[in-house]
């Protein structure tokens, strides 16, 4: 369609300034180099490595040679696997606007069920594929079930995913009878421990997580109506995506990705217990918070995500090497959450 | 700058040379008020001009760089939104600003609550809260109602009695009338005669050029930041001169011709005996490729929710919806894009876009999916259509890499329909298709919709502006109670014969 067959002549109208306007209000916020440099997803992400790198000076600036050393490093990122797995899946579902309380509960449930004796003799006759399909299984059985119940039954997702998180923990204790349970299937403990290529086998498989997460959600159809779902659930309903299925979905591979991580605990531990991953919800929402994903949706980092998991390991890591007591580490911790999220703010606010 | 003779009472409020400035963008850029006590005081200007800033600059939510506010003469500081109240300035503004969970009393006395020694005096809040309401003939809100259970025009009423719940002197309004029938346009304007018998100052902000006849003393234009007319007496000035200073250019302000389709053109969308429980019934409605059908009614009458549901986006109780003789699956609003609708919302911001995402992602909000290649986006291709569609509706800026939260009312609509094109639907359903948009996008709106209709979409077109339907559509539904009450050539009927047959409708 062009022009002129719009145009039928009465209803002809000269351009309106407004255009005008607008450009030149985009032209004067480039201006400024500093205020450029730091807005956009690129300069939030580059204070999240000035932060790191920060830490990391006073790492070696406290602990030298112990902390800039390639098996600290090793150490960082192996702590640091468990977490970023699963607050790759975190990331989604915040990005959706939503939050899965239930992550560290699943993840122990996952544990200790494909830890359990029968689960074990099993593996031992059939592979060490028994366990990962039954850690899986039930990560995303424990995710489809939060999905379901705040899609379909209109519940809020912190308390569908709260009464996940006390309902998964029930169950584990239940399974595993508060005993820690070894994992002894040498298929097993063969495909996952070690080293491959100098890195452990763990820290390969966050790679693996992180760059699949990144695709997903950044070049794929699925990526896309996070997105949407997030920044305005009504516009994406009426546009024809079918939000309620895509919540469903994006809750079963928050569960997914703490059933993968419950494979690696299992691999770093060697034990299915059913306290694995207490807590483990409040670093993960740190995590992608501080990543730069927004709480309220509609906008979500990967690179933000790896980023924040790498800043409190290794922050955990600098406290360890110093002998820092753990108290004065959350305290720390607590800090970076406020002064990031400020940060962030005072960020976004300039950058719109 | 076009400025009238100078007034001989002393101004109750001024404000000289404002200007306020965000990150980007100067929103003020020396801008002149002048408020007399006891009148009614028009702010006219397109979207964008700076109303809404000015008025926040008034109510002590921005804080002006440059300039003075004078009340009585004294310069005075408005530094929050209780100085302003102190001073005597209360403000209603366009985005509904109450409380959900709260009563409707509760709302009116949000933030001055009648206490005493902290224990709150809620009758006595109950009381004036009834006195106030039935001032605004709106007997039939009683204080002790959630505002969460009232409709969009109630909330609006209530926003209204917390204004006038404080001792004001100058009291603003921000399109009070948007989302009120023209019955409840009238109680208003029964208040602001009142009040401004009382010596109350009233700020008017509104689109509609014929409710500032009715009921404006004074006129201040305001375009891009800047006062480019002060003072001007409504009775005096004419319209064209008002969307002259507006626009800065003369635009006619006319309807693209009409050009109905033969009979023999196929019936693209079938509506059969289509009800929502509660809301309407009984609605069949066929629409031809190239007509456009208005839904012409007042606010509650069902019109919206006759679009939603034909869209999917409700689920019918009763009858069925069909485009090119298929029949949609009852609920789904998947299956009506599959077909083919699309649907331009009344609430753009609210159910169309995604503010923060760029303008192409908007655009193929609908259709990324097709774009795709075994789930992996092609972005190329999305910015490449959705180009060609802002460009073909002449969207302005033409870039579509921009948040789309930057674009005005009336391109945010064309990126809206830019989003059905892409997507190639053969119904169109818009609803308040010119709502929030300016005087000068307007007409190019109109012309839009008339273009698209004659390649062939079939168009179905709710506004609660009577002329906007009868000018734009070929066909009109009238719609009273929930029932079709009246359909026809939209040539035979006028606005008087509209309303008629929606009032007899209620009667009946």
């Amino acid at each position: 369609m062009s022009e002129q067959e719009v145009g039928d002549p009465r209803a002809a109208v000269a351009p309106s300034d407004e255009s005008a306007r607008v450009e030149k209000a985009g032209a004067s916020a480039g201006s400024s180099r500093g205020r450029h440099l730091f807005s956009g997803s690129a300069g939030r992400n580059l204070g999240l490595v000035v932060a790191l790198l920060l830490l990391c000076v006073v790492g070696f600036a406290t602990a030298g040679e112990r902390f800039a050393s390639v098996s600290n490093l090793m150490t960082i990122l192996s702590l640091g696997s468990v977490l970023g797995v699963v607050s790759i899946g975190m990331t989604f579902v915040i990005t959706t606007g939503g939050i899965d309380l239930s992550v560290g509960s699943v993840l122990g449930l996952a544990s200790v069920w494909a830890s359990t004796l029968a689960t074990q003799q099993m593996a031992d006759q059939y592979g060490w594929i028994v366990m990962v399909v039954c850690a899986l299984a039930v990560g995303l059985a424990a995710g489809v079930i939060n999905g379901v119940i705040i899609a379909y039954g209109n519940v809020v997702a912190f308390i569908a995913t709260l009464a996940m998180l006390v309902a998964a923990r029930g169950l584990a204790e239940l399974i595993a009878q508060r005993r820690t349970q070894i994992v002894d299937v040498a298929s097993f403990n063969d495909t996952f421990k070690g080293n491959l290529v100098g890195v452990p086998k763990i820290v390969w498989i966050f790679a693996l997580v992180a760059v699949a997460g990144w695709f997903l959600l950044n070049r794929t159809t699925f990526g896309r109506r996070t997105v949407a779902v997030g920044g305005n659930r009504e516009a994406a309903r009426l546009a024809g995506i079918n939000v309620k299925r895509h919540l469903v979905y994006v809750y079963a591979l928050s569960g997914l990705t703490a059933g993968i991580a419950a494979v690696m605990i299992l691999a770093r531990t060697s034990a299915g217990s059913s306290t694995n991953g207490t807590l483990l919800e409040l670093d993960v929402i740190a995590a992608v918070v501080v990543g730069g994903t927004l709480l309220a949706g509609g906008r979500g980092t990967i690179v933000g995500t790896v980023l924040g998991v790498l800043i409190f390991t290794t922050l955990t890591n600098v406290f360890i090497l110093n002998n820092l007591d753990s108290s004065v580490q959350q305290i720390a911790k607590g800090a970076i959450i406020v002064v990031a999220v400020l940060l962030q703010q005072r960020l976004a606010r300039r950058s719109t | 700058m076009v400025n009238a003779d100078p007034p001989v009472t002393v101004p109750l409020l001024q404000m000289q040379g404002i200007v306020k400035e965000f990150p980007g963008a100067r929103a003020l850029d020396g801008v002149d008020l002048e408020i007399l006590p006891g009148e009614v005081h028009c702010l006219l200007g397109q979207n964008g001009a700076g109303k809404s800033t000015l008025i926040k600059v008034l109510a002590g939510a921005h804080q002006p760089d440059e300039g003075q506010i004078l009340l009585d003469g004294e310069p005075i500081s408005i530094s929050d939104p209780v100085a302003s109240l102190r001073h005597g300035v209360a403000t209603m503004y366009q985005e509904l600003d109450v409380v959900d969970g709260l009563t409707v009393a509760e709302n009116v006395y949000l933030g001055h609550e009648l206490a005493t020694l902290g224990f709150s005096q809620r009758r006595e809040a109950v009381r004036r809260t009834r006195e106030i309401l039935r001032r605004l003939g709106h007997s039939e809100i009683t204080p002790g109602m959630e505002v969460g259970r009232l409709s969009a025009a109630g909330k609006q009423i209530v926003s209204m009695a917390r204004a006038l719940s404080h001792d004001a002197r100058v009291i603003v309004m921000d399109e009070p009338s948007a989302v009120l029938d023209s019955e409840e346009v009238g109680n208003l304007f029964r208040v602001v005669k009142e009040l401004t018998a009382a010596g109350v100052a009233v700020v008017y902000i509104s689109h509609r050029l014929e409710e500032i006849r009715e009921i404006g003393d004074r006129i201040t234009v305001l375009k891009d930041g800047r006062t480019v007319g002060q003072n001007l007496p409504v009775s005096e000035t004419p319209t064209a001169q008002l969307i002259t200073l507006m626009t800065g250019r003369s635009v006619e302000y006319v309807f693209p011709d009409s050009d109905a389709p033969a009979e023999g053109t196929p019936v693209v969308l079938e509506v059969d005996g289509l009800a929502l429980r509660g809301v309407f019934r009984d609605v069949s409605v066929q629409v031809r490729a190239g007509e456009i059908v208005g839904l012409a009614g007042l606010v509650g009458s069902g019109r919206s929710e006759i679009l939603e549901t034909v869209y999917g986006a409700r689920r019918a109780s009763a009858g069925t919806v069909r485009v090119d003789g298929k029949r949609l699956r009852a609920g789904s609003v998947a299956s009506a894009v599959d077909a083919g609708i699309g649907l331009a919302p009344e609430e753009r911001k609210s159910q169309g876009l995604l503010l923060d995402e760029p303008v192409y992602r908007n655009i193929t909000l609908s259709t990324f999916a097709r774009f795709a290649r075994g789930g992996f986006l092609d972005e190329r291709a999305e910015r490449t259509a959705a180009q060609e569609q802002a460009d073909a509706l002449d969207l302005r800026p033409a870039g579509v890499d921009r948040a789309a939260r930057t674009l005005s009312g009336g391109n945010q609509q064309k990126a809206m329909l830019a989003r059905w094109l892409v997507h190639g639907c053969r119904v169109l359903l818009l609803d308040e298709p010119t709502r929030g948009v300016d005087v000068g996008a307007r007409a190019e709106i109109y012309a839009l919709v008339r273009a698209l209709a004659d390649q062939g979409a079939a168009v179905l077109v709710v506004s609660s502006e009577i002329p906007e339907v009868l000018g734009l559509a070929d066909r009109v539904l009238v719609i009273s109670e929930g029932r079709v009450v009246h359909e026809g050539p939209a040539v035979s009927i006028d606005e008087h014969g509209v309303l008629d047959l929606v009032m007899e409708g209620s009667v009946a």
